[in-house]
């Protein structure tokens, strides 16, 4: 008896979304092992990492300030991923959105009015369009790799806000601490449910999610962006133009990744400071991924993922599980996933294998 | 004075350069494999870190070196099980392996942050490292910075000149046409995989045992990255990329100098490797030479042959 | 000479190979005798490939046995292959076009001397058989006929027993091919055995002492091609009556549709051919052909008049009068000038998708299957069902991906696609590349009603049969030039041929001094 792999001709619908629920078993059996390895209770860790976070109304509402981010960033990049536009910078562009955002509400400071909030959206979009226009010029004009300047623009990025929080926008009364004034309440998100943290970007997140499904779903330009990752030879035959849709791709993650950041710097945090997120730019890859790309799906991925981090900080505070241990889930599980879409693609037989001569 | 501060730059700016070398010599066979690994970051996170915990517990530098080379392979292996054999996307399953390894490397090194580590031993010629200014440029330096540019002497040897480099090299133009001569694709990418994450592995326990001595999270700021980069600067080719990455050792050193020079701030300065690396792309892809189409014509294409 | 009676160098008994659903090779048999030209013959898809790749160890076969000079063996890789005495030359070829002659052979030998040591006996053995190369090259800057060159000379380096050649005449102008015949008469007069795979029955008459023919994977019959007719052969070959494509009556309008004016085109690929001053005009229902060795400009020449790259002057290509020119696919598109690519999967189709999402590819403008931006999916899904009932395609439905279609009938569905849209201009590809003969002969009469209708027909393709059949005008594009075109009634192959092989440069000259000799006259 063998085991014989086959492709199949078309890829098994059921697999595909079965994978992910396969990957987070696998994910949740190799953490027992690391736990077991470190020294920890596994079965008490896991608890703690994975079913605390979600047991109270207000740990579903931290899960909701942690996912919307998430989701924000991911709904955008999967677009790009689907073109084969590997934007990895979402992080920069977050940094950069939330440059763009803190400088208005800094730069109004004394001012009050509903207007400062949607300008702050708008120039947290553009700055992230604007950081994400960069690697996009230089692939549509000169073919350099979008993977690797997106990337290197995210270490500048972090270095620009370090410019800015430790030098002029520093917070005059705040000891030489490097972070900004406090925004006033025109400059923050407003909550949408009192004694939670919720604020309304996580609205404005439901409702980018539900146009990224129809933009993919239903639209000529989804369709585009389609054809252009499956078959880059068939999108020119279209008439579909390569460097259109990865300026498309590139802004609009870019924009929303901006967003997101401004989302971050009006909502939980209030002020810009030198580091803004345990790295949602990066966790939102293996958001859209775990998704499988789809907004629907990552909208269930977000909140996964979301769980990794609010359960990562239960069982360091119960457990002294060092904070890394978020960051090797969440790797896990993407390896996990990509490991499983074998299945999806490749029909695995037992099979009857005779001599093919003697 | 002078002479003492061009000696201890210059001294410094190869030791800034071998941890990229490494890097991106073990990158460059995997690429004429025609395989593209994104995972360089992680892989050398993991090699700095092995490198670093070996050497505290065990207290000897060869020990740790060698566990930074596996763990830099073993990272590797789990890509090639994962592109190669399950025909995982080659780019995302690079920048899952780099987010793994980012994320394992602070785990497993929590308890050794801030602990001392015992130097590398500087290998000492006598006569050659009592040269005046040469002296202590060239031969005053740790066993690994000759052990990278052996690496790079090696690659360039193995590529052109032997039979199996060969077959290297045309597996990475046409897997199809090699698999239909009987040349072991899969074998090959396998080995070139495994070398590349050993080298990124040593590239990482250079930093941590001999260019900061120490253990920090997220040490490597970037460096798998550049070395990435650098592959495409050096337009595929070794003695190029030992080019390319002494440039960059010296546009960091260089950078670390000129902050004390002017009334900017230091972030201005810390930029300037990364801004370079998208400069020096920007080049190479625009100019008249063309350097792209030197890339491994199946670069980055999975390959399944079909039994 | 060969022996029939001697025990067969190669033997295959009941030899299977199964691809999933499909039954490649289904309990083939025959044998080759030393010395022997043992053609091969079938349609696409007759599983000729499969069981070659099975003989050079390539693919493993699931049942049957091989002798070698009558003892079994084990064939499992192409290394045991050449150890035995197997050498093969492949229909693509299995070259890397970065690297050195001399380095390609190495690769292909086992036990390669050094590389100095090579050279020598590579010179040595390409002048023996005429077939001069030179070591040093890089294969890219190698035409068609000499990569062919440096397969053959990697396997006689090894003194085969036995050569297979996978269709080596498609690539071949009809002198080369002629130059080709030659050196494996050399070869089997010295004993070693050729299986020669091929479709074209002349070849296999010209050349092979005897002929296995395949259908459907099995074995349908053994002949002497010297004494069955080639009518015969096709009969066996195809399984029914040869359907005989008779040339339409020519075309008398030649009022121009399509007029490409001295197009200039500098690839963008690394190793492309540069377009130079193509000239020429098609008329309404006329089918003009473009003829040619593969890779002499015509992926380029295509994507210039599909509108995939677009050029600078807009008056390069002009529909009805109007330079299109300057426009992108999709906007010629809407100006009446619709194509077929060559490749099949990932250029004319994406397999990973429906045929109702494929029929978006071109169709989603001409035939309103969206609207301000909105894909209308029961019309692209009716528009399908159209062309699957029209054209006859095997399909589940229009909710089938592309890949589960068979070659034929996704050509078929292709076809269809561009040709229920009426346009002005039809701009096609290798439009019978790889299909069988039924699926061929349907595309053909697609054409023909279509011309008939009025539209100005362009098709490159590098099977001059096809373009003698079904052509009224062709020309030959050679190293990125286009010769002034023929009445393809009046066209004799070796004019063709030596077009082709890059002759018509002096041609035109010639013909211009006799212009002027009949102006002074």
């Amino acid at each position: 008896m063998w085991f014989k792999v086959e492709p199949r001709q078309e890829a098994s619908q059921a697999v595909i979304y079965a994978t992910p629920v396969l990957a987070v078993a696998l994910t949740v059996a190799s953490g027992y092992f690391l736990f077991l390895f470190l020294g920890l209770a596994p079965a008490k860790t896991l608890y703690h990492f994975l079913i605390s976070p979600t047991l109270t109304f207000y740990g579903w509402s931290e899960l909701c300030v942690k996912a919307g981010p998430l989701v924000l960033i991911a709904s955008g990049l999967a677009i790009g991923f689907r073109a084969n536009v590997w934007n990895i910078g979402a992080e920069g562009q977050l940094t950069l959105g939330a440059v763009g955002a803190g400088g208005i509400a800094l730069a109004f400071w004394n001012e009050t009015g509903l207007w400062i909030l949607p300008l702050m959206c708008l120039a947290g979009i553009v700055g992230g369009m604007l950081y994400a226009a960069i690697p996009a010029f230089l692939k549509t004009r000169y073919e350099v790799s979008e993977i690797l300047t997106s990337l290197m623009l995210t270490y500048v990025a972090t270095l620009i806000l370090g410019i800015l929080v430790y030098g002029p926008w520093r917070d005059p009364l705040g000891f030489n601490f490097p972070q900004t004034r406090m925004f006033t309440d025109s400059a923050l998100a407003p909550l949408i449910l009192e004694g939670t943290r919720m604020h309304i970007g996580i609205v404005v997140t439901l409702a980018v999610a539900v146009g990224a499904w129809v933009v993919m779903a239903r639209t000529v330009i989804g369709f585009q962006i389609k054809v252009v990752g499956l078959a880059p030879a068939a999108a020119r035959f279209a008439g579909f133009s390569r460097n259109r849709t990865v300026w498309f791709s590139l802004l609009l993650s870019g924009g929303l990744a901006g967003l997101a950041g401004t989302f971050e710097v009006a909502g939980p945090i209030g002020q810009l400071v030198p580091h803004l997120t345990p790295g949602y730019g990066f966790t939102a890859i293996i958001v859209a991924f775990l998704g499988r790309l789809h907004p629907l799906g990552i909208i269930a991925s977000g909140f996964l993922m979301a769980i990794s981090y609010n359960g990562g900080e239960i069982a360091q505070v119960e457990d002294r599980l060092p904070q890394a241990a978020t960051g090797v889930f969440q790797g896990m599980l993407l390896f996990y996933l990509l490991a499983c879409d074998f299945l999806s693609r490749y029909r695995i037989r037992m099979a009857q294998r005779e001599a093919t001569s003697s | 004075m002078i002479a003492l501060s061009i000696v201890n730059i210059s001294a410094a700016v190869i030791s800034a350069s071998t941890p990229l070398l490494f890097a991106a010599t073990g990158e460059l066979v995997v690429e004429r494999a025609g395989v593209l690994n994104l995972g360089v970051e992680g892989m050398m996170l993991m090699g700095a870190v092995t490198g670093f915990a070996v050497t505290v517990s065990t207290g000897s530098p060869i020990l740790g070196i060698l566990a930074a080379a596996t763990a830099g392979a073993a990272l590797a292996l789990a890509f090639a099980l994962l592109t190669l054999t399950l025909m995982a996307n080659q780019v995302a399953t690079g920048l899952a392996l780099t987010i793994f390894g980012i994320g394992l490397s602070a785990l497993l090194g929590s308890g050794f942050v801030g602990q001392p580590v015992p130097a590398l031993p500087k290998l000492h010629l006598s006569g050659l490292s009592d040269l005046p200014v040469l002296g202590p440029i060239l031969f005053g330096q740790d066993a690994l910075v000759y052990l990278s540019v052996c690496l790079t002497a090696a690659t360039a040897w193995f590529l052109k000149r032997t039979h199996a480099g060969m077959t290297l090299r045309a597996i990475g133009e046409s897997a199809e046409s090699a698999h239909s001569l009987g040349l072991p694709v899969i074998r090959t990418r396998y080995l070139a995989t495994l070398f590349g994450g050993a080298a990124a592995g040593l590239g990482g326990a250079f930093l941590s045992l001999s260019y900061t001595p120490m253990w920090m999270e997220g040490m490597t700021s970037g460096r798998g990255w550049i070395a990435l980069a650098l592959v495409v600067f050096g337009s595929w080719r070794p003695w190029r990329v030992l080019a390319g990455a002494y440039l960059f050792g010296g546009v960091t050193i260089l950078q670390l100098h000129a902050q004390g020079a002017f009334h900017l701030p230091a972030q201005v300065f810390s930029m300037l490797p990364y801004l370079a690396t998208i400069a020096v792309l920007t080049i190479i892809s625009a100019g008249p030479w063309r350097g792209r189409f030197n890339a491994p014509a199946d670069l980055g294409k999975p390959f399944r042959p079909s039994v | 000479m060969h022996d029939e009676r001697r025990t067969p160098r190669l033997a295959l008994h009941e030899i299977s190979k199964r691809f999933q659903t499909v039954v490649a090779n289904d309990g083939i048999s025959f044998s080759v005798a030393p010395g022997q030209v043992h053609a091969l013959l079938g349609e696409n898809g007759a599983g000729k490939s499969t069981l070659v790749k099975i003989i050079y160890g390539v693919l493993q076969a699931d049942e049957g046995q091989i002798l070698w000079d009558g003892q079994p063996v084990a064939i499992d890789s192409p290394h045991r292959a050449r150890a035995q005495g197997i050498g093969m030359v492949f229909q693509h070829f299995s070259l890397f076009e970065a690297m050195t002659v001399l380095e390609n052979i190495a690769l292909g030998l086992d036990n390669a001397p050094d590389l100095k040591a090579l050279a020598d006996r590579i010179v040595t053995v390409s002048q023996k058989y005429g077939l001069p190369l030179d070591p040093g090259r890089e294969i890219h800057t190698l035409s068609v006929g000499e990569r062919q060159r440096v397969e053959i000379v990697r396997c006689l380096l090894q003194n085969p027993k036995l050569l297979i050649m996978d269709e080596p005449t498609s690539v071949l102008t009809p002198q080369e091919v002629e130059r080709l015949f030659v050196t494996l008469r050399q070869l089997s007069d010295e004993g070693c055995s050729i299986l020669y795979i091929s479709h074209k029955l002349q070849e296999i008459k010209d050349l092979c002492h005897h002929a296995t023919v395949l259908r459907g994977g099995r074995v349908v019959g053994e002949c002497d091609p010297a004494v069955e007719t080639a009518r015969g052969m096709a009969q066996l070959m195809i399984g029914a009556e040869l359907k005989q494509l008779t040339r339409r009556a020519a075309v008398t309008s030649r009022e121009p549709r399509l007029i490409v004016d001295t197009l200039e085109l500098r690839s963008n690929q690394p190793f492309g051919i540069d377009l130079k001053c193509i000239s020429f005009e098609v008329g309404v229902g006329e089918i003009f052909g473009i003829a040619g060795v593969a890779g002499n400009g015509q992926n380029e020449l295509a994507q210039a008049l599909a509108g995939e790259v677009t050029l600078r002057q807009p008056s390069a290509i002009r529909l009805d009068g109007k330079p299109i020119g300057h426009l992108g696919a999709e906007k010629r598109r809407m100006k009446g000038l619709c194509s077929v690519p060559e490749e099949r999967t990932g250029h004319a189709a994406v397999p990973e998708m429906s045929l109702a999402t494929n029929t978006l590819l071109t169709a989603r403008n001409r035939m309103g299957l969206a609207a301000q931006g909105f894909i209308q999916i029961r019309d692209a899904r009716n528009y399908a069902a159209r062309i699957i009932r029209d054209f006859a395609v095997k399909a589940g439905g229009p909710n089938s991906n592309a890949a589960t279609l068979s070659g034929g009938n996704l050509q078929k569905f292709i076809v269809g696609r561009e040709v229920l849209q009426s346009p002005e201009v039809l701009v096609i590809a290798q439009p019978t590349w790889g299909v069988d003969a039924g699926a061929a002969a349907a595309i053909h009469e697609a054409l023909f009603r279509l011309a008939q209708s009025g539209t100005a027909i362009v098709v490159i393709s590098q099977d001059l049969d096809e373009l003698l059949v079904v052509t009224d005008r062709l020309a030959v594009i050679n190293m990125g030039t286009l010769s002034p075109a023929i009445d393809t009634a009046e066209a004799s192959i070796e004019q063709i041929g030596l077009l082709m092989g890059g002759l018509h440069g002096m041609e035109t000259e010639a013909r211009l001094d006799h212009e002027d000799m009949s102006n002074v006259v």
